[in-house]
């Protein structure tokens, strides 16, 4: 039987192998370390957007807040690392010891109660996931069972991002507010920001990614992969299967937080720092259009979209800072009007076809995203 | 939280707040009957809205500093000029978006979003480079600097009550535009089946363009309205974006009564919390409510049951 | 909403009571009963508007009663969501084809057989050998054999009517609802899927709506005429179509 299940094709496991080869070899080989610890910083997003993925292009669920799942994630980290960097000795001069500087500035004397379970690092670990997943959970519920979808879980979702934002800054005696949380220094005693360490983090980052790609792959793969596509075409003739659609759109939803929970941990590790700047609107989008550069149905294309934007940014913002909002923004015009597919559809339709042994994909392949993106 | 005022303080305060809430509430509603009529009627939805009330709102700036600089003697009259070319500023310019971006996405609402949302960071930019990044503010008539002393407590400012009337008339049009005119029927009528629309002789590419930039037109009076409230930068417009769409979103995006309603009730909430909790607090359970509310109904307030 | 489940139990399979919709105060349902026997084929006719889709949808879950009440197996259905509605054994077939354009015939199949509806389900589901066996024997019964690999968007108009029929029948419900199998297909087309509705409706009771009266004749064993919402007349074929009333709505005006 041909139609026997497999979790790549020969292909695809070729891809898989050269993203492994680029991210684990030929960066670290090429690049300074501090050059080195921004890709790092760079494929934080790209969990992010591997999450996209499987919401927005496999599940035609867009949500325009997954900053909120990132922020979340790399808040949970964060405090623990805040918490240890201020031992009564490190804080002796603040006129409350041992809490973390800000509260102290914000005359908060006490550490609030929903900090104190953060001084575990095990806890903090399984609330960097689970956090964000119940959180999206409950969004996912409450929207899904009642059937919003579409244009109206984007503006909701954005509307979380925004409020979350407004939340952290405004509660700063307990957040950090704008500036978020600053100087973290050691994990469980072991020093985040030396180059060596930033290493050993870049390639814990990578081996996680990996994790998620081959999680998201395994999801898309099998049954529940089907039912997204199906569910993005008749949702109705779902339904009449006997599948309760909430279910599944709450189940990838959750997947997809979880994934952007990882990675913002993992941006709080890498880059030494978490502030509300990083997780609200703007950002949320920007997480969205990493996505779509890399090609939204595919999980790989996610991960060379969030390093292509990501670099871009750096490059204009550096090279030519005046220019870089007319560079970004006419990058993003131009991938959803020319090119909705990203770089992923520019592969399957003008490297795939010259490979060797590679028939081209029955027609049909490229394009009924669009329109059941649509509502 | 209502400790340490009288009955007549506190009075007093819910209807000075409830005024400035009218106020905010003016610049919802005229922000989101643009937006109304280009999510509601077209599906399209436009990021860049809040840039292009801003378009508006530096439009009416470089009208007063014309007028103060070239034709004194005609200062006080120089907003209702500064109106008229704020609505064709952003027309113009919504028209052209329409005709470059937004036609070929129709089928892609989504998408939309992403490629408005790149329109914005240009238009930012452009602000930026012309106008540079600090605020600039307007010099306000003396005629409408006044205010009317309606009891000892409270007083209203004439800009808040220009502002309104003004909204009123804006919504009343808008509403005549587009459930009495020949043009709003066309709308209406593309929205509803553009085939059958285009069968009967309809322009819908033209009826398209027109309504976008009636849309952006509308916003632009939303910014030039907004000069008399507050100052305008080059990011000033994101900030009133996601509130607009709730405003839209609340209301039932299809219905006109729906959205001026909901940006009612949505700024007084919030002008009222704002006196008693912090500004971010105000908005937090401001927006938290209007989520939970679209939670359970989440067609909005004001929508018909159809046959399906 | 809450229906107005009457206590008493029922023999039949399908027990429509008091059934009633109003869309903005217009009724398209209005206080219709009628009953379906085990086994029965029904056949439900009548002019354009009289709510014939409408009833289906009430059935099924898809659009919710105003009042009234829906009974299968003496269970009320007017409380339970959609899917819940298709496990306890009704299967809807709708007017225009519905089916999933980016998957093929054989993952259209696939999803319709029942198991793994919940998300661990999903996750754990394997491809058995089983599975494929039946797959391959419901496309052989839908004329798809040789096109299980073929995504089901290339398919033509008629083979994507029958691609729907095959699903169905992969759920295997006890309660089979169709919404115009035949229209919009060729005479070869029509022809075909006649034999395959004569083949697949043994075993289980079938609500068909059919505007084809050739059709209906051959399959129908009792006839509903709808009209404005209600029922107009009911029996059999014959009879319906000699009451006055019933020619009087579909050649009056």
């Amino acid at each position: 039987m041909t139609r026997q299940y497999r979790l790549f094709t020969l292909e695809e496991a070729v891809n898989f192998a050269l993203l492994a080869l680029l991210i684990f070899v030929i960066l670290p080989a090429m690049l300074d370390p501090f050059r080195l610890n921004l890709f790092g910083k760079y494929l934080t997003y790209a969990f992010v957007a591997v999450g996209l993925v499987l919401c927005w292009g496999a599940g035609g669920i867009l949500s325009l807040g997954q900053g909120v799942f990132f922020g979340l994630g790399g808040y949970c980290m964060a405090m623990f690392l805040k918490l240890e960097a201020s031992t009564p000795e490190a804080t002796a001069i603040q006129s409350t010891p041992g809490i973390p500087d800000f509260m102290d500035w914000n005359r908060v004397t006490e550490l609030p109660w929903w900090w104190e379970p953060f001084q575990s690092l095990p806890f903090t670990l399984v609330a960097i996931v689970a956090v964000p997943s119940a959180f999206a959970f409950v969004i996912g519920l409450a929207m899904f069972t009642r059937r919003v979808g579409g244009v109206y879980f984007a503006i909701i979702t954005q509307a979380i991002a925004a409020i979350l934002t407004i939340l952290i800054i405004g509660q700063q005696g307990y957040t950090g507010g704008v500036n978020g949380m600053t100087d973290l220094r050691t994990l469980a005693g072991w020093d985040i920001r030396p180059d060596s360490a930033k290493l050993v983090l870049y390639f814990v980052n990578g081996a996680l990614l990996f994790l998620c790609l081959l999680a998201g792959q395994w999801v898309r793969k099998g049954k529940v992969g089907r039912l997204l596509v199906a569910m993005r075409d008749q949702e109705d003739r779902v339904r009449f299967s006997g599948y309760n659609v909430a279910n599944f759109k709450i189940f990838v939803f959750c997947l997809g937080a979880a994934f952007a929970a990882i990675g913002g941990a993992m941006f709080t590790l890498q880059v030494g720092f978490m502030s509300p700047t990083l997780i609200g609107i703007v950002p949320s989008i920007m997480m969205v259009i990493m996505c779509a550069v890399g090609g939204r149905h595919s999980l790989l294309g996610a991960v060379y979209g969030a390093l292509i934007v990501n670099g871009a940014q750096t490059f204009f913002s550096e090279q030519m800072p005046e220019l870089w909002l007319f560079a970004m923004g006419a990058l993003f015009i131009s991938v959803v009007m020319f090119f909705p597919t990203g770089l992923a559809g520019l592969y399957e339709d003008h490297i795939r076809p010259r490979l060797p042994g590679l028939r081209p994909r029955r027609p049909g392949r490229a394009e009924p995203i669009a329109t059941a993106a649509a509502e | 939280m209502f400790d340490g005022y009288t009955m007549g303080e506190l009075g007093a305060i819910f209807a000075m707040q409830g005024f400035a809430g009218l106020i905010l509430f003016s610049v919802y509603v005229l922000m989101a009957l643009g937006l109304a009529i280009i999510f509601g009627q077209m599906g399209v939805i436009n990021m860049a809205h809040g840039e292009f009330m801003i378009l508006g709102a530096y439009v009416t700036y470089l009208c007063s500093l014309f007028f103060a600089t070239f034709l004194p003697e005609l200062f006080g009259v120089y907003f209702f000029v500064a109106i008229v070319l704020a609505f064709m500023a952003s027309g113009s310019l919504g028209m052209a978006v329409e005709w470059g971006i937004i036609r070929h996405l129709y089928r892609r609402p989504l998408d939309t979003l992403l490629a408005t949302w790149g329109l914005s960071l240009i238009l930012q930019q452009v602000y930026r480079s012309v106008f540079g990044a600090r605020e600039v503010g307007v010099r306000i008539p003396e005629w409408m600097r006044g205010s009317l002393q309606v009891t000892d407590l409270v007083e209203v400012p004439f800009n808040g009550l220009l502002l309104m009337t003004l909204t009123l008339c804006i919504a009343a049009g808008v509403y005549l535009m587009l459930y009495r005119s020949a043009w709003g029927q066309q709308v209406r009528a593309v929205m509803q089946n553009r085939v059958m629309a285009d069968a009967v002789g309809i322009n819908t590419g033209r009826t398209d363009r027109l309504t976008f930039g009636i849309g952006c037109g509308i916003a632009g009076i939303a910014g030039s309205a907004f000069t008399m409230v507050g100052s305008t930068g080059p990011t000033a417009g994101q900030l009133y974006i996601v509130d607009t769409f709730l405003v839209v979103v609340f209301g039932g995006a299809a219905s006109l009564f729906g959205t001026i309603a909901s940006a009612f009730s949505i700024s007084q909430v919030q002008s009222v919390l704002e006196f008693f909790l912090s500004g971010s607090m105000a908005k937090v359970l401001t927006l938290l409510t209007v989520i939970i509310i679209l939670m359970l109904r989440p067609q909005g307030l004001f929508t018909l049951k159809v046959r399906k | 909403m809450t229906p107005d489940t009457p206590s008493y139990a029922t023999d039949f399979l399908l027990a429509v009571e008091r059934l009633t919709v109003s869309f903005d105060g217009f009724k398209a349902v209005n206080d219709l009963s009628f009953y379906v026997d085990q086994d029965e084929i029904r056949v439900i006719i009548g002019p354009n508007g009289a709510g014939k889709t409408t009833v289906l949808d009430l059935i099924c879950g898809r659009t919710r009663a105003t009042s009234g009440s829906v009974r299968f197996k003496n269970q009320e259905l007017l409380s339970m969501r959609e899917d819940q509605i298709v496990h306890a054994g009704v299967g809807r077939k709708f007017q225009t084809p519905s089916i999933y354009d980016g998957l093929s015939v054989f993952e259209n199949l696939e999803l319709s057989y029942p198991g793994g509806y919940t998300v661990i389900g999903a996750l754990a589901y394997k491809r058995s050998a089983e599975v494929m066996t039946r797959i391959e024997e419901v496309a052989e019964l839908v004329f798809l054999s040789d096109l299980l690999d073929v995504r089901a968007s290339s398919l033509s108009h008629g083979q994507k009517q029958w691609l729907e029929i095959g699903m169905l029948l992969i759920q295997d419900p006890q309660l089979l609802m169709l919404d115009e199998p035949v229209a919009g297909m060729s005479v070869a087309e029509r022809k075909k899927t006649a034999e395959l509705l004569n083949s697949i409706i043994k075993d289980r009771s079938v609500l068909v709506i059919e505007h084809d009266m050739n059709f209906v004749k051959d399959i129908a064993h009792k006839v509903t005429v709808l009209h404005q919402g209600k029922v107009l007349a009911e029996g059999s074929m014959e009879k319906v179509q000699s009451d006055p009333r019933v020619i009087e709505v579909y050649l009056g005006h």
